[in-house]
């Protein structure tokens, strides 16, 4: 009956270029994938030098290891990147990969589409990073985009930015926009429309509402931004005044329209990392996820909630008490959901038998950094407190635990657990725990301390500082954190490389887990599974396992 | 020794029959939920400024209502929504005819904005550098045009496959794929000059 | 088929690095809070001079306080949790009691957070109010702040004062409260006024008039500087208020409010600057009062002896750094928008001889 062939074509018998040919052209949501990821990886090794670079300048006060225009380019470059050419692709790519598997679906829905989508956000990452090669050239660090990561108007305008460094931030993050929408598209109708049989909406695995539901931000986050940017360029070639001053036009037109993208952006970037904790908890605590149904009813109102707190970026912008207030109000309702989804981690634990396997030990990081994070934001959100942290490195110290502490460890335990899938072979846990720790130490000697100049009244964007505001000492240990991420970020990529050719064989499940990936081989064939399956409950491989006491039988 | 079919889940109760929607529907929502965003920020942007340019013409002063192109937009969405039945009970010439008449009808909105739009140039000396009024006036109105040559290109082309025989009964999904786009862009004209020729006036 | 051979087990050096943890956590929180509740520093916000840096620190506190409960509490639970449930190398391969849910629980984790939500709401609230709704005080002073690529332009509209880059308050007693009102705009981009211990930070924004107030109640300086990023030289916007007793407070209004001297007799070579300062394009950017020089981009210079600094803030206003920045302003600012205006030798002295004597 088992006449399915198994056979791999040998990758010794085939010639480079064919290789090449394969993966360029190739529409295989697999592949894509894996595209996406290894393009991010790339950015974030790029931009976490630019970081190092900024970290060396703002060792000592009044120091001269880069001009006020080179960092100024380091600080613009190193935001955009991270988000929009790290965060984006390598949440698309691992989703990509992911989501036809987990629902029983051969591929995504629109696979030429989902192509497209990956070449044009390469293309558009290509183009930024080519702006540091035009004009003066790279020693000048060229036209590199130097207006912020968020360009504020009217800095932005012809008058202000001379040049081309606004317009290579804006063509190359409206061209990553239309990849993102592409890809949110075609994952939305593949969670709806391709779903194996018995895989009701509530019987989904986690991770896949998770991606629902950060795509759904997208198509209305992105597209303000896309508009605001096509709104700047005519503009700045056109003479339109969206953002004119001189003429009646708005500074705080282009703030809110910005935030409107801005802040479900965040979400967009951190709904896939507890996607990743909601699948990696519970299969190493032994446990079902406790509270699927209200995981999932925290997800989509975490959303629904995330696309009215924008303002919260601007307290400081004078928009009077009634809109302070509503915007308070707003954002410290959406910790009532985010806490929910902590307090599930925390029960989903307790009572288990946890192993602390590395993807498990990151995502206890993740844990406790998040918890933080997300207190850091409370205070935040009190709008008089924020007009003294807003605009200071207590905000830059806010959301790096939260795009590091948070979604950068949950993407590491995510690659330990799925890399046995995707190469058939285990990552060393030795090499994974010198990575933790060293990165670990790094993030808490970075962010931990970042806090407190803020809390001095360092701002943020500044190539220098005076001494004597007692920021010195401060600013000198958060270089030196930089230091040990840079280490252990060598460490995992070392670990990736050897793994490949000198890991212990996967097998099918080498985690005992539930899903419906792990039902097929490592790495899974190019058709993903051979039959299409039929599932009865939302962990359909405990079913398996467990026939006497299968999950159909409590939920 | 078990091999990979058996490891993946097959047996089960047997529900009841499993339909999902169709993809097509679903993507093209998703892209007009995107594109309705896009059009929002542009709409709030024309809003925000009404009456707040420093100088030049006002709307009141030149705008006139386009009543015969937005009847003519209007009665495309019609005659498309005729396509789309007429293909799915496979009447091909009604098919071909309708589309015919959408792309006309549409092509004679472009028209009339083109010909607004160079009256308001030459002889009102509004353009998009002029003011704010001009700003937001000439972005969203172009926008929208914007959209609708693309809706008219994806049609001509349909046209031009049903002209030659290609388009059969088996295709009137994927037609109405594409009279879902061209009927959201029928919507937004109605929000468009809602706000435009009616409010903003 | 036991999968536990395949990976390890909890070891037992995890287990004392994570038992460690607690102790870890407080042997560092505390010498952070520590150093920060308490450094002399001179834009520490926890350290406030004036009622709304005051208002600030008092909800801060509570903040904090709350959201650190939370975090003991929860990261204590977390760390209960990761070491009690850890699997031993002693356990059976019997899978744990599967708990899908419980409403009860959820329920009251649901609830016990919209409480603390609306605490914590309603107590912004009333700080909002206190400072953004309050009436304006008939004694209050008015002073127009107007931000510029990179510098701060300050006029008291009722007392007839142009300056630059040092503002000048006088302290507000809180039996009878003398607040300064700042109605504030900018020139070209987005900037900030922040100065940490007198009050929070409020964006100054091109078309756009934003207004706070200020009322330092001990005398001294009070640093800050810009907190929006405005340009090349945001970082050196430095921000300087000198909250002064009413008697020194009145005795510089009056001292600002002269035309400039242009009586050097006793000093040819201020005499020989001034001519030299008003046939060149200096003009045109500057203004010193009752002078042809009436330009209006570049700092007020009629007083410029009097302020401590130049070039807002980072350099010390002594002759020699004066004559350098004259000569060429984008070797110690790089990116200011002075251009260097190409002078000899001679000229830069007198003129620098000059400016020394606009007090």
């Amino acid at each position: 009956m088992e006449a399915i062939d198994e056979t791999t074509t040998p990758l010794q018998g085939r010639r480079p270029l064919n290789v090449i040919y394969e993966w360029i052209t190739t529409v295989d949501h697999k592949k894509i994938g894996l595209m996406y990821i290894v393009y991010a990886l790339i950015f974030l090794v790029i931009a976490g030098f630019e970081a190092i670079l900024m970290r060396i300048q703002l060792a000592v006060p009044n120091n001269h290891f880069v001009s006020p225009q080179v960092f100024n380019q380091l600080f613009t470059m190193h935001g955009t990147t991270m988000v929009f050419f790290m965060g984006m692709p390598i949440l698309f790519g691992v989703g990509n990969y992911l989501v036809p598997l987990m629902i029983g679906a051969r591929d995504m829905a629109f696979p030429r589409l989902n192509a497209f989508s990956f070449w044009i956000s390469a293309f558009a990452g290509l183009l930024l990073y080519f702006s540091y090669f035009g004009a003066s050239g790279l020693y000048a660090a060229g036209s590199a985009p130097d207006v912020g990561w968020f360009a504020y108007a009217p800095l932005t305008s012809k008058a202000f930015s001379l040049g081309h460094s606004t317009d290579y931030w804006t063509l190359a993050v409206f061209l990553s926009g239309i990849g993102s929408i592409g890809t949110a598209l075609n994952i939305v109708t593949t969670i709806v429309s391709m779903r194996c049989k018995g895989m009701k909406m509530s019987r989904m695995p986690l991770l896949v509402w998770l991606s629902l539901v950060m795509s759904g931000l997208v198509f209305v986050a992105v597209s303000p931004l896309t508009a605001a940017q096509i709104m700047l360029t005519l503009d700045r070639y056109l003479g339109a005044h969206f953002f004119d001053t001189q003429a009646g036009g708005s500074a705080v037109l282009w703030m809110h329209f910005f935030w409107i993208f801005g802040h479900p952006e965040v979400y967009v970037l951190v709904l896939p990392a507890f996607a990743f904790v909601n699948e990696i908890v519970p299969v190493f605590s032994r446990k079902a996820m406790f509270g699927y149904p209200a995981m999932v009813a925290a997800s989509v109102a975490i959303g629904f909630i995330s696309l009215s707190v924008w303002a919260h970026h601007m307290f400081t912008i004078g928009m009077g008490p009634a809109g302070n207030t509503f915007f308070v109000f707003a954002t410290m309702v959406i910790s009532v959901p985010t806490g929910i989804k902590i307090f599930n981690w925390l029960a989903t634990i307790w009572g288990g038998k946890v192993i602390f396997a590395v993807p498990m030990i990151f995502c206890t990081g993740f844990l406790f950094q998040f918890l933080v994070a997300g207190l850091t934001g409370i205070m935040l959100s009190a709008a008089p407190f924020n007009w003294q942290l807003s605009g200071s490195y207590f905000v830059v110290a806010h959301f790096h635990y939260v795009l590091v502490g948070s979604i950068i460890f949950a993407l590491f335990g995510a690659f330990y657990y799925w890399y046995p899938k995707v190469t058939g072979k285990m990552m060393s846990e030795t090499l994974g725990k010198w990575h933790f720790w060293l990165f670990a130490i790094g993030f808490h000697l970075t962010f931990d301390f970042m806090h407190i100049p803020g809390l001095l009244g360092m701002p943020r964007r500044i190539y220098t500082y005076e001494a004597g505001r007692g920021w010195d000492t401060l600013n000198f240990i958060v270089g030196i954190g930089a230091i040990f991420q840079a280490a252990g970020t060598l460490v995992f990529v070392y670990n990736m490389v050897r793994s490949y050719y000198k890991g212990k064989d996967a097998g099918h499940d080498p985690w005992d887990a539930w899903t419906l990936e792990w039902s097929v081989p490592s790495p899974p064939p190019a058709y993903n599974f051979a039959i299409e399956p039929t599932v009865n409950s939302r962990r359909p491989l405990w079913d398996i396992k467990h026939p006497e006491d299968p999950d159909a039988d409590y939920e | 020794m078990t091999t990979t079919a058996s490891r993946i889940p097959i047996d089960g109760p047997i529900e009841t029959p499993w339909t999902l929607p169709y993809r097509g529907n679903i993507g093209m929502a998703c892209l007009i939920l995107a594109e309705s965003a896009i059009f929002i920020i542009f709409v709030v942007a024309y809003i925000y400024y009404i009456g707040k340019s420093l100088s030049g013409p006002t709307p009141a002063q030149i705008l006139e209502l386009p009543i015969f192109g937005t009847i003519c937009l209007l009665s495309s969405s019609i005659t498309v929504h005729l396509a789309v039945s007429a293909l799915r009970k496979n009447n091909l010439r009604a098919c071909t005819l309708n589309l015919a008449g959408t792309v006309l009808l549409g092509a004679i909105f472009l028209i009339t904005t083109a010909r607004e739009w160079y009256h308001l140039i030459h002889d009102e000396g509004l353009t998009i550098k002029t003011n704010l009024f001009g700003t937001t006036y000439y972005s969203l109105v172009g926008l929208h045009a914007t959209h609708v040559v693309i809706g008219l290109i994806m049609l001509s082309l349909t046209l031009a496959f049903s002209l030659t025989g290609r388009v059969h009964e088996e295709h009137s999904e994927k037609l109405e794929v594409l009279s879902l786009y061209w009927h959201f862009v029928d919507a937004v004209w109605v929000v468009v000059f809602l706000v435009v020729y009616v409010i903003g006036r | 088929m036991s999968l536990f051979g395949k990976y390890p087990t909890a070891n037992s050096s995890e287990s004392k690095c994570k038992s460690a943890r607690p102790l870890c956590a407080l042997t560092y929180t505390l010498p952070l809070i520590a150093s920060t509740a308490f450094a002399q520093t001179p834009t520490n916000i926890f350290d406030p001079a004036g009622t709304p840096a005051h208002d600030i620190f008092g909800l801060s506190m509570l903040v904090l306080s709350i959201t650190l409960s939370i975090f003991l509490i929860v990261g204590g639970l977390l760390l209960y949790a990761v070491i009690r449930f850890r699997h031993r190398p002693t356990d059976t391969d019997r899978e744990p009691a599967q708990i899908y849910g419980s409403n009860q629980i959820e329920l009251s984790w649901t609830v016990i957070p919209i409480l603390i939500v609306v605490t914590l709401f309603l107590t912004t609230t009333r700080v909002i109010l206190g400072t953004e709704a309050i009436p304006k005080p008939a004694s209050a002073m008015d002073v127009t702040v107007i931000g510029h690529q990179f510098w701060w332009e300050y006029r008291y509209p009722k007392l007839g004062v142009v300056t630059a880059n040092e503002l000048h308050v006088p302290i507000s007693d809180p039996a009878t409260p003398t607040p300064t009102y700042l109605t504030m705009s900018s020139a070209d981009v987005s900037h900030s006024f922040w100065v940490p211990r007198l009050a929070g930070k409020m964006d100054v924004i091109p078309n756009r008039v934003n207004i706070m107030w200020i009322d330092p109640q001990k005398t001294g300086l009070y640093l800050g500087q810009c907190a929006q990023y405005c340009g090349t030289q945001h970082a050196k916007m430095l921000l300087r208020v000198y909250a002064q007793s009413p008697e020194d407070f009145a005795a510089w209004i009056n001292q600002q409010k002269q035309l400039a001297q242009q009586d050097f007799s006793g000093n040819p070579a201020a005499t020989e600057g001034q001519t030299v300062f008003m046939h060149n394009a200096c003009i045109n950017c500057h203004t010193i009062s009752g002078t042809v020089a009436t330009g209006r981009f570049g700092p007020d210079l009629t007083h410029l002896a009097s302020r401590d600094t130049i070039a807002s803030g980072p350099i010390p206003n002594t002759p020699e750094n004066l004559r350098k920045w004259i000569d060429d302003p984008n070797s110690m600012k790089p990116g200011s928008l002075m251009p260097a205006m190409h002078l000899n030798d001679h000229d830069l002295d007198v003129i620098t001889a000059y400016l020394t004597q606009l007090h």
